[in-house]
């Protein structure tokens, strides 16, 4: 089983409490109706869908309810980093190691 | 069912508790509240602050559960009532949309391992928190040492109780 760290609980805790909710940083545009039918399309569904470093989003449902934002390794199935909802992304080369 | 039911050769009983009142409540700023509710609200998930029988247990960052005797539900009513006049708060009473059973003797971890994933022997006695046991979500708070108060809602109960069941025929039986 993973274990995720909550970064409200600030508890490292098993998967099952938590839920899966897609990928992160990707903002709702402002003005929906001025968005071409590809734009909304691009919106709507298209995603990154990496191998390797995947910025997504987790909710903690069964604990303290909030939704928050990792850094997972899809390869390896390993989380490298968990931040509060709405802060930036973290340096993935810093996380890595890979920093020097 | 009762006949068969083990308790003291499995190491742990399991116990309904008579009704109590419970409130779930939301706000941003659980500042002044503690006061005009008789208990503190510790801002830290999983703490629980207790006054005689009340008490506010932090379920995240914004939510507490209170718990208060029967008796005391009008007066409780009547300060929520009173507070929300003044700020924004969100208080549901949920009192009788869940049980409480009293799980306690020296195997409570392992039998509460029986569907619970969580490493609960790291929880600080008087501290608590919302988890999950098998498929249901309940709200765990410990008591003492090798006694817990499991909280469930009304009808997920049944599935609870028969995992817990099972288990304690497993303890008993050695397993």
């Amino acid at each position: 089983m993973l274990l995720i760290h909550c970064p409200y609980c600030d508890e490292t805790l098993p998967e099952l409490e938590f839920a899966y909710a897609g990928e992160a940083h990707i903002a709702r545009p402002a003005d929906p109706s001025k968005l071409s039918d590809e734009e909304w399309r691009d919106f709507l569904f298209i995603r990154t869908n990496p191998k390797g470093v995947h910025f997504e989003r987790w909710r903690h449902i069964n604990g303290c309810g909030r939704f928050f934002n990792a850094v997972r390794e899809t390869v390896g199935d390993k989380f490298l980093s968990t931040y509060e909802a709405g802060e930036p992304r973290p340096d993935v080369a810093t996380l890595t190691g890979e920093a020097k | 069912m009762n006949a068969m039911t083990p308790t003291i050769a499995a190491g742990a009983t399991v116990t309904e508790l008579a009704p109590t009142t419970r409130i779930v409540l939301r706000l941003a700023d659980p500042g002044g509240v503690g006061i005009a509710l008789g208990v503190p609200l510790s801002e830290r998930i999983g703490s629980r602050a207790t006054n005689g029988a009340r008490s506010a247990l932090c379920l995240g960052p914004d939510e507490w559960l209170i718990e208060a005797p029967e008796t005391e539900a009008a007066t409780l009513g009547a300060m929520i009532a009173d507070l929300a006049a003044r700020t924004a708060i969100s208080a549901v009473e949920v009192s009788d949309r869940e049980i409480t059973w009293r799980i306690e003797g020296p195997a409570v971890l392992e039998l509460l391992a029986a569907g619970c994933p969580r490493n609960l022997a790291g929880m600080p006695v008087g501290e608590g928190a919302r988890t999950i046991f098998d498929s249901v979500q309940i709200v765990l708070t410990r008591e003492a040492e090798d006694r817990f108060h499991l909280t469930v809602w009304r009808s997920f109960a049944p599935h609870v109780r028969a995992i817990l069941d099972l288990a304690l025929r497993e303890l008993a039986s050695g397993l």
